[in-house]
């Protein structure tokens, strides 16, 4: 086991708070988010494999103003995991760390996932006609 | 000076034991879930305020059922190395977190096979 009395590294509360570290912490969040909304999928694929009824029942539950906003929080939690997960995997290839290139992908990260989620649900709006 | 090679220090090591496995299988799942996402994203949009023959018709298509397959494949491992890293970091007592880690495990592959099964269900069958 460890020693009980080694000296510990500082922990978050020390630093500064920045966009980058609300970006980290919301990495692992929504991954944790996301890892719920596969019940989600896993019932609607259930339901397609069950019949016309079920599948109405759901759907049912999924265009209501609760489902709506449940599946667009889902969207959002998706493409800022996948946004950030794809510079996390640019920072794996240890490109990227310098202040000033992490201060850019910030604002990619962020506003690529506002903007592909605004953009599903417009094109998802226009194909049903509002 | 150590004869060893980088990966022979690495093996074995970590918190679960495993080197630098889990941490690289992560990598594989995420890369392979950036297009599997897009598409499988696209697809939903596509979908939207579809009736069930639609619905079924779509997934019944070989390449959709397989893409789709894939995409839960690699999307629930992925969520399983991942949820086992956030335990691995909060849980702290070895019961607990050995308790939590088998829990996730049988989640993920309990829901993964449901839903892979639901998709092989309608695509065989419809």
């Amino acid at each position: 086991m460890a020693q009980p009395n080694r000296p510990l590294s500082p922990h978050l509360q020390v630093y500064k708070w920045g966009l980058h570290m609300a970006l980290s912490i919301l990495h692992r969040a929504t991954g944790v988010a996301l890892g719920a909304g596969t019940l989600l999928l896993a019932w609607w694929l259930m339901a397609i494999a069950s019949g016309p009824e079920a599948y109405a029942q759901v759907r049912d539950c999924m265009t209501g103003w609760l489902g709506r906003l449940v599946l667009f929080g889902f969207t959002w939690a998706l493409m800022l995991h996948l946004c950030n997960g794809v510079r996390h995997l640019v920072w794996d290839t240890g490109c990227g760390f310098e202040l000033s290139t992490v201060r850019v992908s910030n604002q990619l990260v962020l506003w690529g996932s506002v903007i592909l989620t605004l953009v599903a649900w417009g094109v998802g709006y226009g194909l049903i006609g509002g | 000076m150590s004869m060893r090679t980088p990966l022979g220090r690495v093996r074995g090591l970590g918190s679960a034991r495993n080197g630098t496995h889990h941490w690289w299988l992560q990598r594989v799942t995420a890369v392979a879930l950036v297009p599997l996402t897009v598409w499988f994203v696209a697809s939903i949009v596509g979908l939207v305020g579809a009736d069930y023959e639609t619905v079924t018709l779509w997934v019944a298509q070989p390449l959709v059922a397989v893409l789709l397959i894939l995409f839960l494949l690699t999307g629930f491992y992925h969520l399983k190395l991942g949820l086992q890293v956030v335990v691995e970091d909060y849980v702290h007592h070895e019961g607990a977190k050995v308790a939590t880690q088998m829990l996730i495990t049988f989640g993920c592959f309990l829901v993964g096979a449901l839903s892979i099964f639901a998709v092989l269900k309608i695509a065989f069958t419809s």
